[in-house]
């Protein structure tokens, strides 16, 4: 199918109100269509009461544009954009967990924390806790750096993404609180893109 | 949220009055302009019901046999009525109940407002005695739903509940409130009704541009095909609708819930669009050069194989549901808003034409089809009678002025395809959902939001054995609903299908039926079963002319099938006679 050779990583932003049930009013709007969520963070934004999502998952734009319209639907939700990964700049954090003793005796630390661009969060007696924050290849890489010396225990956060081209969302929020917004708030932003997106 | 300035428990008071939850809730109901609900008690919702009791002058509260009946009464209500339907159900059970008809009303945009009692707070989560998680249950078929569980919350609750069910593109909402706080006092300082959510957008702005391209478009098209739903009736465009339709001249087909909008018998209405719509729409579908979709959404039996659907032809789209908007199929110009604000612009810009040629086409197409299909159906020789010529006799009586209630299956395409419609709001089916069971309970409701207008249930055999139960609602209100059963003893439509398609094999829809007529005697409601075409008339008559509820028992031929007929996966242009 034409649809399989076209998806790709979607890095999908929903501005929300904040609200009990609404993380799974949006979920279902993925699982409904059986599509797998890599990736979900959510947060407060630098505004108050609003809440940030982002939402990693992979498919074509033609299903992406559909479902952020459907989740712009839902009444408290403010504002979907969607951007691939070239629109982006994004981070995962990680967290890595090792017996002080090993890698205090086998490993260079400070160069492995150098080599990674890590650094260490905890030290104690019985364990030590690394941090690393970058691209999934990044991150990964330091996993199998350590598994070697015994690695106790990892985590990965959610991958957090910040828009390359975008005014952010104060000003827009204003508008919002108006009974009659401008035209930008009402639709989506490549609505104003018409003859990108409406071509049959 | 600012408190209210008026309130009419609490008459000029500025300052509060103390009220429980549910007093509150009741309050908020009146000043919504509620004088109907549809519902039924039990232990989760007993404060709510206890406060009902001192409010039985002002509100209307029907008690129906079984929560799905009182929500698909609901939707009947609204349909008829325009208004939001208000439905009362307990925890648990009497939640999950109502799931059905959150469903219908979700894919049917029906404005409905469901108060369900739950559990104590401090008990959620415990698995305690009818405690359901109904918020969880029922997100994916409601348009917005919220727990209540401090009674301080209800007046600005119940607000947004009924803003967000009949605005933009209408819809279910549940509110669940827990028992203490329908208990709880709290000093309620009034009521205001809720014009607007920060997050929420019912109507996106309508855009000139777009306008204009779509006018453009319609303007140079030599064979513009008009295709309109329930949008139209939604709001409340009726006129405007038949304003541009008669200035363009261009032929225009129905979806099954956009039925009735304009009247069946208007010279461009050219008839029903789907799977057992008319011969030309659908075969013209695929013919016409610019396509103009009016609040409708391209719903898979509409358009059939999608990859085959219109492909020749420039699509206009309004709908005020962003959403909807290159769902399932890609328009040329989105035309976004309300269509009672963006038809009046695009009326004035079109040119007035009379697309004489065009309209021929369907026409021909028309006759076609009465050749091969319909002279048949209302016209039988054989000694059975038609579905259709049930459908044609009751049109000489109603005259087209009846509202049309339906269920799902065989009797549904027959009585939309032959049912006559001279008003809007006429026609109250599940169209989305498909949900047998629903007629008998939406008749009652239809008729509660429309008392000064007949109301005809027509039922099969099948689907009147789901919900039958509320022949005692009937019984105990007195409502006055005409109910036509349809017997083909068989599920008819599945049966066709497995006749068509699964070489006759009959699987399960040989379904057998009780007297159905000393069923509704048993309730009090008078009754009758034909099975001689010479007894048809006068037992329509019989039933039209009887004071109060009546049942008519039709037998029909068993195998007859719904022509033309687009087989699934195949296009609306490969639409078949027989």
């Amino acid at each position: 199918m034409e649809d399989q050779i076209e998806k790709q990583e979607f890095n999908i932003t929903v501005y929300t109100e904040n609200q009990i049930g609404l993380l799974n009013r949006i979920a279902i709007i993925f699982t409904r269509r059986k599509i797998n969520i890599d990736s979900l963070n959510t947060s407060p934004s630098e505004i108050e009461s609003i809440h940030r999502f982002n939402i990693v998952i992979t498919e074509s734009e033609d299903v992406v544009r559909k479902l952020t319209r459907q989740i712009e639907k839902q009444v408290e939700v403010l504002k979907v954009y969607y951007h691939t990964n070239d629109d982006v700049i994004w981070q995962e954090m990680a967290l890595y967990k090792v017996s002080t003793d090993v890698i205090a005796e086998r490993v260079s630390v400070e160069r492995l924390l150098r080599e990674n661009g890590a650094r260490v969060v905890t030290l104690r007696k019985d364990y030590t806790v690394f941090e690393t924050t970058g691209h999934r290849e990044e991150t990964d890489n330091l996993i199998s750096i350590l598994q070697p010396y015994g690695l106790i225990e990892f985590v990965r956060s959610a991958r957090v993404a910040i828009i390359k081209d975008s005014e952010g969302f104060n000003s827009k929020l204003r508008d919002f609180e108006r009974l009659e917004p401008g035209e930008e708030v009402i639709e989506n932003e490549y609505l104003n893109k018409g003859e990108k997106v409406f071509t049959m | 949220m600012e408190v209210a300035q008026e309130t009419l428990t609490a008459p000029a008071a500025k300052e509060a009055v103390e009220l429980s939850g549910s007093q509150a809730l009741l309050d908020a109901l009146i000043i919504e302009g509620v004088d109907t609900i549809f519902g039924y008690p039990g232990g989760a919702i007993m404060p709510i019901y206890d406060a009902l009791y001192d409010y039985k002058e002002k509100l209307n509260h029907i008690l129906v046999r079984h929560e799905q009946g009182g929500i698909h009464a609901g939707q009947g209500y609204a349909r008829t009525s325009g208004k939001v339907g208000v439905v009362f159900a307990t925890s648990g059970p009497g939640a999950t109940n109502l799931v059905t008809g959150l469903a219908d009303a979700q894919i049917d945009s029906t404005p409905l407002v469901c108060i369900t009692g739950q559990v104590f707070a401090h008990l959620l989560g415990t698995d305690a005695f009818q405690e359901t998680d109904v918020i969880n249950i029922t997100t994916p078929v409601t348009k917005w739903n919220y727990q209540v569980t401090d009674a301080t919350e209800i007046p600005e609750v119940i607000a947004k509940a009924f803003y967000i069910a009949k605005s933009g593109r209408p819809g279910p909402v549940l509110i669940d409130i827990t028992k203490n706080a329908q208990i709880q006092k709290f000093d309620y300082k009034g009521y205001t009704k809720c014009d607007h959510i920060r997050s929420y957008r019912p109507k996106p702005i309508v855009r000139p541009q777009y306008i204009k391209e779509a006018a453009e478009l319609i303007n140079s098209a030599k064979k513009p095909f008009i295709i309109w739903g329930q949008g139209v009736i939604l709001g409340s465009a009726e006129q405007e609708f038949k304003a541009f339709v008669e200035k363009s001249g261009i032929p225009s087909a129905w979806t099954i819930l956009g039925a009735g909008a304009i009247p069946t018998d208007h010279p461009l209405n050219v008839g029903m669009l789907g799977m057992h719509g008319n011969y030309g729409p659908n075969v013209l579908t695929n013919e016409c050069d610019v396509l103009i979709a009016i609040g409708m959404r391209f719903d898979d039996r509409v358009t059939g194989r999608l990859d085959k659907y219109a492909k020749q032809a420039k699509v206009v789209h309004l709908d005020i549901d962003p959403a909807e908007i290159d769902k399932n199929v890609k328009s040329t110009v989105p035309v976004w808003g309300d269509c009672k604000e963006t038809l009046p612009l695009l009326t004035a810009l079109v040119e007035g034409k009379e697309h004489t040629e065009w309209v021929k086409l369907f026409n021909e197409y028309t006759q076609k089809e009465y050749d091969a299909v319909i002279h048949a159906e209302l016209n039988p020789t054989s000694p059975e009678m038609t579905m259709g010529e049930v459908i044609k006799q009751l049109n000489e009586l109603t005259k087209g002025d009846a509202v049309i209630v339906t269920d799902v299956g065989q009797h549904q395409m027959v009585a939309c395809r032959y049912a006559n419609l001279n008003k809007t709001r006429s026609n109250v089916t599940s169209g989305g959902l498909g949900t047998m069971g629903f007629a008998l309970p939406a008749a009652i409701g239809a008729k509660f939001g429309a008392q000064e207008r007949d109301v005809i249930a027509i039922i099969g055999d099948g689907g009147f054995q789901m919900t039958l139960q509320e022949l005692g609602t009937i019984m105990q209100t007195g409502i006055d609903v005409k109910i036509i059963i349809l017997n083909n003893k068989f599920l008819g439509m599945v049966r066709q299908w497995q006749e068509l398609f699964n070489e006759r094999r009959y699987s399960f829809v040989d379904i057998q039926s009780p007297d159905f007529v000393a069923v509704a005697a048993a309730y009090g409601i008078k009754g009758k079963m034909i099975d001689d075409r010479k007894d048809l008339q006068s037992a329509l008559k019989e039933m039209m002319e009887n004071k109060g509820s009546f049942l008519l028992e039709v037998m029909v031929t068993k195998e007859n099938n719904v022509f033309p007929m687009v087989p699934q996966g195949c296009s609306v242009a490969e639409i078949r006679l027989k």
